[in-house]
């Protein structure tokens, strides 16, 4: 048992740190969301430049061989500055199932080129219908003479808008919400037949619809054993759940932060509100919740990479629900602290908060991982 | 960072399992397991068994009687211990008293009183709250005048947790009335129970049962050689034995073990027509609880391996939030149990039991036990600093508001 941080895992997160106070400041992130892209291309080349986009490849592929723990606090720092970028979507949830299911030609093609910042990529296995059930897929793969071709719709993928490759999952055989019968297949986003319209989320962050219809894809675009990927989505929607949850608890330090700075300096009857008793102990409670998600967060990085599947299942599902409450709790609270200037555009808090709220509704919501760890009480 | 423990660990997870398993007596499990509260020669009993292993005084150091556990081994101690379920080794002899005496106790004080704590020939209790001076400790009035080698103690503690089991009281007292501030003037005294001129009267609770008191000082003289520390500095002294290690104070065996046993007892009650453990909002319950108690025992966690590294460290802000969330969940755990009784929780039929007990079960005990836990329960968020005052030592700690 041991909750330290290595050396290296100091540097790392301190020179992230570094980085980001240098380029995320409140106006700078409003211009990059601004951008048509709705992020820094810039940043995502000093990230590469840092290491940070090949962190957790193999070294045979220009990454650093870092593990959850790395992510966890990459992501924590991203969360407290509120990063546009699409990590999440190209590193660690599509590069989880490169480097889970990739051949080492596959891996050869894209690792590198993610590592340099040259390639970005997006996970697009939700579909309109599915909500949270990640068996539910309707979208079609046929064999060809020369590969595959897909058919269907793929739903609020998240930064699916820029992203020059997706990982898009496609039932080859089996009724709906069969776990057997689903592929995944690497398709390029300029190839005949994919449409996307893109959106901004209510958080700034892009995301996007995807078409397909009719894309013809290379025999060796398969991503793993086609039928037989649900493992490897179920690896990767985990591997989501502890990065984003790490992200949500950066995002709530930072928001407790901003409101006890609040509770300082506002002052309203002569004196500042921080002096009012059911404040500080709303304060209080706010601190009790970051931390308690923190262990959960640490848990899910934890715990992650762990073989048995039992045990893993069960503690990221745990983690979901525990940091999806905490973040609720603080995100409200930081609102109702602040009083009418958390709910201004022009303030940080409501931002922070829009945050924690996508968050909490990506792969599956609090209520849907309790349910699921309700069917294993016994 | 790893959650794993290390194999020492685990092994010594299962030295301790299985001496539990081999020693508890039965009969006392069986009541713990039913819910019923350790009765004073259960506890006895229990601890001295320990103690004849080395381990009752958990975390002691070897040099007086414990066994020098690592925060590590002294938390699995205390979770294997609650898990069994056994009872707790008195906490005003173990946790509190005896690392006073070590800290601050004169080697006659150490030698007279460590070994039979541990061992628990002295049962003790604590005289800290007065009816005027509860969370705000330091209002307290029972005076203590120095008259040639001893101190004549007058006033009234309330609150005693065991007053009418125990043999001795470590007790904070007034020594000097004319200090500026409240915190000074104050000191820490021994008192022999039998001493002449106290009288404990008890206070029933909402549960039914006598476990608080009235402890009443009536020109009591207590030998100046039972002062504890220096004369007037007895605030520190209490400051030591509150901030003292108080990772064991989230309970989470207990809470875990509670939960355990609601799961059992929901197998055999029926709701709706099918066996309770069956019904989704029963199940969503469950689920919510054990995920609650996962982010609490990883926070566990992280005080203990961080109370680890320092070792002579200030006590970590954060055991606040271990007390505030560890009786949230205690509380509500036992809340779990009453609730799978049902109205089969509500009869206090324990006189009932007792003088009719050649009659068939009135109904299960454990249903009605589990109201009383629930009951006395209600007390794990008002003792020890209420949970209020937890959250403004978290304000003026942490916050720095």
């Amino acid at each position: 048992m041991d909750f330290d941080l290595t050396d290296e895992q100091r540097l790392l997160r301190d020179s992230v740190d570094r980085l980001l106070a240098d380029h995320y400041g409140f106006a700078q992130r409003r211009d990059y969301l601004a951008k048509p892209e709705g992020w820094s291309t810039a940043l995502w080349s000093r990230y590469a430049e840092q290491g940070l986009l090949g962190l957790p490849f193999p070294e045979e592929y220009g990454g650093f061989g870092g593990g959850a723990i790395e992510i966890m606090l990459v992501m924590e720092a991203f969360g407290r500055v509120l990063a546009l970028e699409p990590y999440l979507a190209t590193v660690v949830l599509s590069g989880t199932a490169l480097r889970l299911a990739g051949t080492e030609a596959q891996k050869s093609a894209i690792l590198p080129r993610v590592a340099d910042g040259s390639m970005t990529l997006a996970f697009a296995h939700g579909e309109r219908q599915a909500r949270y059930d990640l068996t539910d897929v309707f979208t079609t793969v046929k064999p060809t003479a020369r590969g595959w071709v897909l058919d269907g719709a793929k739903s609020v993928v998240a930064h699916g808008d820029g992203a020059d490759r997706l990982i898009v999952s496609a039932r080859i055989a089996g009724e709906r919400d069969d776990p057997a019968g689903i592929g995944l297949f690497l398709v390029d986003t300029k190839a005949n037949g994919v449409a996307r319209r893109s959106y901004p989320m209510r958080d700034g962050t892009r995301a996007a619809e995807i078409s397909l219809n009719g894309v013809e894809i290379a025999h060796d675009d398969a991503l793993g054993e086609p039928g037989n990927a649900m493992p490897v989505i179920e690896r990767v929607v985990e591997a989501g759940i502890a990065a984003s949850s790490a992200e949500a608890i950066g995002a709530m330090e930072a928001m407790h932060a901003m409101t006890l700075e609040y509770l300082k300096t506002r002052q309203q009857f002569g004196k500042p509100i921080g002096q009012n008793q059911v404040l500080q102990h709303r304060a209080a409670e706010m601190l009790i919740a970051v931390e308690q998600g923190r262990s959960m967060a640490m848990l899910a990085a934890m715990t992650v990479d762990e073989p048995d599947p039992a045990e893993r299942v069960h503690n990221i599902a745990m983690a979901k629900v525990g940091v999806g409450q905490a973040s609720r709790f603080v995100a409200q609270n930081a609102i109702q602290l602040h009083g009418g200037i958390g709910m201004t555009e022009e303030y940080a808090v409501g931002h922070y908060f829009r945050r924690v709220m996508v968050i909490e509704h990506m792969f599956g919501d609090p209520a849907h991982h309790l349910s699921r760890l309700a069917d294993q009480v016994q | 960072m790893d959650l794993r423990f290390t194999s020492e660990e685990l092994a010594f997870r299962e030295e301790l399992r299985g001496f539990i398993q081999d020693h508890l007596p039965n009969d006392i499990r069986e009541r713990m397991r039913l819910g019923y509260a350790p009765r004073k020669e259960d506890t006895v009993c229990w601890q001295r068994i320990l103690n004849q292993r080395g381990w009752a005084a958990f975390n002691w150091p070897k040099e007086y009687g414990g066994p020098g556990w690592t925060p590590v081994q002294r938390m699995i101690f205390l979770e294997e211990n609650q898990l069994a379920p056994a009872p707790e080794v008195s906490s005003f002899n173990i946790t509190m008293i005896g690392p006073v005496l070590i800290q601050f106790g004169t080697e006659e004080q150490k030698h007279r009183f460590l070994p039979r704590a541990a061992n628990i020939d002295d049962w003790w209790c604590q005289g800290f709250s007065e009816p005027g001076a509860g969370s705000d400790l330091a209002a307290l009035k029972t005076a203590a005048k120095r008259d040639g080698d001893h101190y004549v103690v007058n006033g009234q503690k309330i609150w005693t947790s065991t007053a009418h089991h125990a043999d001795w009281c470590f007790c904070l007292v007034r020594s000097d009335p004319t200090t500026k501030k409240r915190q000074e003037g104050i000191s820490f005294l021994l008192i022999d129970m039998k001493t002449p001129g106290i009288t404990v009267r008890p206070i029933v609770s909402i549960d039914g049962s006598h476990h608080l008191n009235e402890v009443f000082f009536d020109d009591v003289k207590v030998p100046v050689e039972m002062l504890v520390g220096e004369e007037n500095r007895g605030w520190d002294v209490a400051k030591y034995l509150l901030g003292h290690e108080r990772t064991g104070i989230a309970r989470l065996g207990k809470s875990k073990e509670r939960v355990k046993f609601a799961k059992e007892a929901a197998h055999e009650v029926r709701a709706n027509g099918k066996p309770l453990i069956d019904d989704p909002a029963f199940r969503l319950r469950v689920a919510q609880l054990e995920t609650d108690i996962k982010a609490l025992e990883i926070t566990q966690f992280r005080v203990v391996s961080a109370y680890a590294k320092k070792e002579a460290g200030k006590p970590d802000p954060l055991s606040s939030a271990l007390k505030i969330k560890g009786t949230e969940l205690l509380q509500a755990t036992t809340e779990l149990a009453m609730d799978v009784g049902g109205p089969l929780a509500m009869p206090d039929w324990a006189q009932e039991l007792e003088a009719l007990s050649n009659e068939p079960e009135l109904g299960p005990a454990w249903a009605s036990e589990a109201t009383k836990s629930y009951l006395f329960l209600r007390a794990a968020s008002i003792y020890g600093g209420t949970n209020e005052i937890q959250k403004n030592i978290l304000t003026k700690a942490v916050l720095g508001l």
